[in-house]
């Protein structure tokens, strides 16, 4: 009964989102604001709707209704409530309908808006925005359809379908197989929503783009409407990168985060041109520089959404997540291509009117450096793309396919991520519109003097890994470099206005957000590459077979086994849990419990390190032993991961500094002083 | 000299500039690509394809796919010493979904004893994905003695998207 409403009213959305295409072309063609509003009023429509298809999932998913095959695929009766509800996600088809959920959402929350300076984007905006969802539906409706039953024919066949076929009766498992294991966790719950997130506000900006590019407006009006999308789409992919990378350290077991798998890499990709038109979109504001750069830029990234998506859900490549081999495949190709196409005409239909409204002269000035940044991002992104895809190519062209491992990419993107650390220590001390070496060597020379110091430190304090000092030599300087700009700010406030230290440093960022909040995110930034260099660089390990009392030891650790507890838990699953202690230096410093469970009903065994975790390191341990204890004791395997939570610390600091930059301003910006010519100002809101 | 003439040599100056660092970046980001490529490329094969090639491959990095055969499983804790063999799976989509999908081609590989087979010596901590009929991708290279030397192996996660009906059943 549920099934089938839920099933009526997604081919109602369906529907009118089909509908709401039309009506907006209609809208255009015609010139008509009737038309224009009944899609906007179809495109609102859309979003309760899609709510409604969403809640009949969960509620199908919460009462075990094993008949559906979608319920009866990701849970199963052992299964808390909290993982019921957030199996919405846990499978193809409804992750398909979360996704279109979200862009319901935002397209919504979009034409909420006051559209009275920008009327003649909204019917382009609405349309971009159905189209999408369209095509989502469209993907849900004919090839992943969340509410196909189980039934059973009259002659005993089995079938899977959403009606029954005459005559016959529903097939009602007694039990879900339930969500693999190693999806239950709190970071596996989070992480797709967060990508998602990340992935559909895209389209936003896209959005506008194309609806700029539609209505002939070169000015950079659909940059600043879309500017706090952008940094929230930015914002969320950033986290669903970072939470990923957390949950493959916690669960995965093999002491690593990232992995280059082509899964992770087609999230990463956006992130990488989300990322360069993030910073490119400031030089077309502030020097009118770049228009046709940044169409590019969010061209590709609405297209590596998409092609991430894709990705993740058509099996093409061989991964440890290869989630799916179904045939939405060639529908996504199909549909990034030819969305690709239109863009690119689109462009090229207005390459002359997007022409520059200045030069840049000076290599050193900001745009310069923001081009440099831009440069590299891409340079990463081709690296990554290039290993994603080559064994696709590889096998088109040679027959054979061959693949590249994380070598390839680490050896490839190393030298253009430090250099994108330096960049991002320099840039900020460069000007607009000039900058010379000396005017960048009077601003850096403190910090950089400074970082030599820390470098001298480490290693005087026994480090001679030569990549690591020149890591840690370009941390540093960032770090200095953000510490003095913001001295150097808080205390010229104070000379003018005669404040406090704290009110003169909360006034100074609130005056300037998107300056000093860029410089918190940096700082962000560089801590988790402080983090990265200390995992992939100083990391050790060490395993062995000890019986209770023993001990094994790593560096200035020693951990010693003490007992080993076996019993069932009363969500479905068998737990080993051996207890250890942990001493430092010949201190005791903490107890840990590695473990090793067993999920009965998939058969699927995890295994849980024990972490103690400090400012400085990781101790991690890992239950390696799966079978009974033997006479000769338990095994275990023991990682030091210097520095790893500096990897999780700047991420939160990165969070931190989105809410600095992004938070609504109360007073209106200062009007720009240059006048481009022939354009005139409009007076500046504060709701922009 | 009026002052449109300066402004556009300096721009034409400059424009130089920008154009041989943006080609300089290329350059160097082909480099780094080319490089990389040549020192970690891997050859990705079946198990059939592993034998007809055996004679060429030599000490070239290989990545091999196949399916387990759980019974071959021998894991030795003490010594993290991992030994199995895998069963040869089509590596095209296609030969896939026509025989029935990925869990079908992996059921039938471990039971059919007349598809080729590779036995597989792996050191590190057995993963939690290990079982019969698991898709398996080993990387590394093969031994003189025929035996594939495994440097990383991967499991695929199997979350289940295929159209299993399941087992147990009841009418409703």
């Amino acid at each position: 009964m549920l099934a089938n409403i839920g099933f009526g009213v997604l081919v109602v959305s369906f529907i009118t989102s089909l509908y709401g295409i039309i009506a907006s072309i209609i809208g255009v063609r015609k010139n008509s604001l009737a038309w224009v509003e009944s899609a906007r009023k179809a495109m609102q429509i859309t979003f309760p709707l899609i709510t409604i298809v969403a809640l009949a999932i969960i509620l199908l998913l919460v009462t075990g209704q094993y008949q559906v095959q979608y319920v009866y695929n990701v849970t199963s009766s052992t299964m808390p409530l909290y993982l019921k509800i957030t199996a919405l996600w846990g499978g193809q088809s409804g992750s398909l309908v979360f996704w279109a959920w979200l862009m319901s959402a935002f397209t919504t929350a979009v034409t909420l808006r006051k559209w009275e300076r920008d009327r003649e984007f909204l019917p382009w905006v609405i349309l971009v925005g159905l189209v999408t969802l369209t095509f989502f539906l469209s993907l849900i409706l004919f090839f992943e359809n969340p509410f196909v039953r189980f039934w059973v024919t009259a002659a005993g066949n089995q079938v899977i379908s959403m009606f029954p076929p005459a005559g016959a009766a529903p097939l009602i498992p007694a039990d879900g197989r339930g969500l693999n294991p190693l999806l239950r966790h709190p970071g596996m719950i989070i992480h797709p929503p967060m990508l998602y997130l990340g992935f559909v506000s895209f389209v936003i900006p896209y959005a506008f783009a194309v609806a700029a590019l539609v209505t002939g407006r070169t000015d950079d009006r659909w940059i600043r409407i879309t500017r706090r999308w952008t940094l929230v789409a930015w914002l969320f992919l950033s986290l669903g990168l970072v939470l990923g990378s957390r949950w493959a350290y916690d669960v995965l077991g093999w002491g690593g985060y990232w992995a280059w798998d082509p899964v992770e890499n087609a999230a990463f990709m956006p992130w990488l041109t989300g990322t360069a038109f993030l910073h490119s979109v400031m030089i077309q504001e502030k020097r009118g520089l770049f228009k046709r750069w940044n169409m590019i830029l969010i061209i590709l990234t609405y297209a590596l959404v998409i092609f991430g998506t894709f990705l993740t859900r058509s099996g093409v490549l061989s991964s440890v997540h290869s989630f799916a081999q179904s045939a939405i495949g060639p529908m996504f190709f199909g549909f990034i291509a030819l969305s690709m196409i239109f863009s690119v005409w689109l462009l090229i239909w207005r390459w002359q009117i997007l022409h520059a409204e200045g030069n840049m002269h000076s290599l050193l000035s900001r745009e310069a450096l923001f081009l440099l940044n831009n440069l590299l991002f891409m340079g990463i992104l081709v690296v990554v793309f290039w290993g994603t895809v080559f064994p696709l190519i590889s096998e088109l062209f040679t027959g054979q396919k061959v693949t590249v491992g994380p070598a390839f990419y680490e050896r490839s993107t190393g030298p253009l991520f430090a250099a994108l650390l330096l960049l991002m220590g320099i840039a900020p001390l460069s000007a607009w519109g000039h900058s010379t070496v000396k005017t960048l060597g009077k601003a850096l020379w403190k910090p950089a003097l400074a970082a030599l110091a820390v470098v001298i430190a480490a290693f005087a304090g026994g480090i001679r890994n030569g990549w690591a000092l020149f890591g840690f030599l370009l941390v540093s300087l960032v770090i200095f470099i953000t510490l003095f700009e913001y001295f150097r700010g808080v205390t010229a406030r104070r000379r003018r206005t005669g404040e406090g230290w704290l009110a003169a440093l909360f006034n100074l960022m609130a005056r300037n957000r998107r300056r000093y909040g860029g410089y918190i995110i940096h700082l962000g930034v560089v801590l988790m590459a402080l983090g990265i260099i200390g995992i992939e660089m100083f990391q050790t390990e060490t395993q062995g077979t000890i019986p209770p009392g023993g001990s094994l030891r790593l560096g200035r650790y020693e951990v010693t086994f003490t007992r080993l507890d076996i019993f069932d838990a009363n969500d479905g699953r068998n737990v080993a849990r051996a207890t250890v202690l942990v001493s430092k230096d010949g201190r005791m410093v903490g107890e840990l419990h590695p473990r090793r469970d067993l999920y009965f009903d998939s058969m699927q065994p995890m295994t849980i390190p024990g972490v103690r975790s400090t400012i400085e390191d990781d101790l991690y341990v890992l239950l390696v032993d799966w079978q009974p204890i033997s006479s000769t004791g338990v095994t275990f395997k023991v990682f030091h991961n210097p520095l790893i939570n500096w990897l999780w610390i700047g991420g939160f600091v990165f969070i931190l500094g989105m809410l600095v930059a992004a938070w609504p301003d109360k007073d209106p910006q200062p009007v720009p002083v240059a006048v481009r010519r022939g354009q005139v100002i409009p007076s500046r809101s504060s709701g922009d | 000299m009026n002052d449109s003439q300066s402004t556009a040599r300096t721009s034409s100056g400059s424009r130089v500039k920008f154009l041989i660092g943006g080609l300089l970046i290329v350059a160097a980001v082909v480099y780094l690509i080319a490089s990389s490529m040549q020192a970690s490329a891997q050859y990705f094969m079946t198990v059939a394809e592993l034998e007809e090639k055996a004679a060429e491959i030599g000490d070239r990095e290989l990545r091999i796919s196949g399916a387990v055969i759980g019974d071959s499983i021998q894991y030795d804790p003490s010594t993290l010493r991992l030994e199995f063999v895998i069963a040869h799976i089509p590596g095209d989509q296609k030969e896939i979904t026509a025989q029935g999908g990925l869990a079908a081609v992996l059921h039938t590989a471990v039971n059919d004893p007349s598809q080729p087979r590779l036995k597989v010596v792996y050191t590190g901590v057995m993963p939690d994905l290990m079982r019969n009929e698991a898709q398996a991708i080993v990387t590394g290279r093969m031994g003189q003695d025929g035996v594939f030397y495994a440097e990383e192996l991967l499991l695929k996660c199997p979350t289940r998207y295929e159209e299993a009906v399941p087992d147990q059943a009841m009418d409703g």
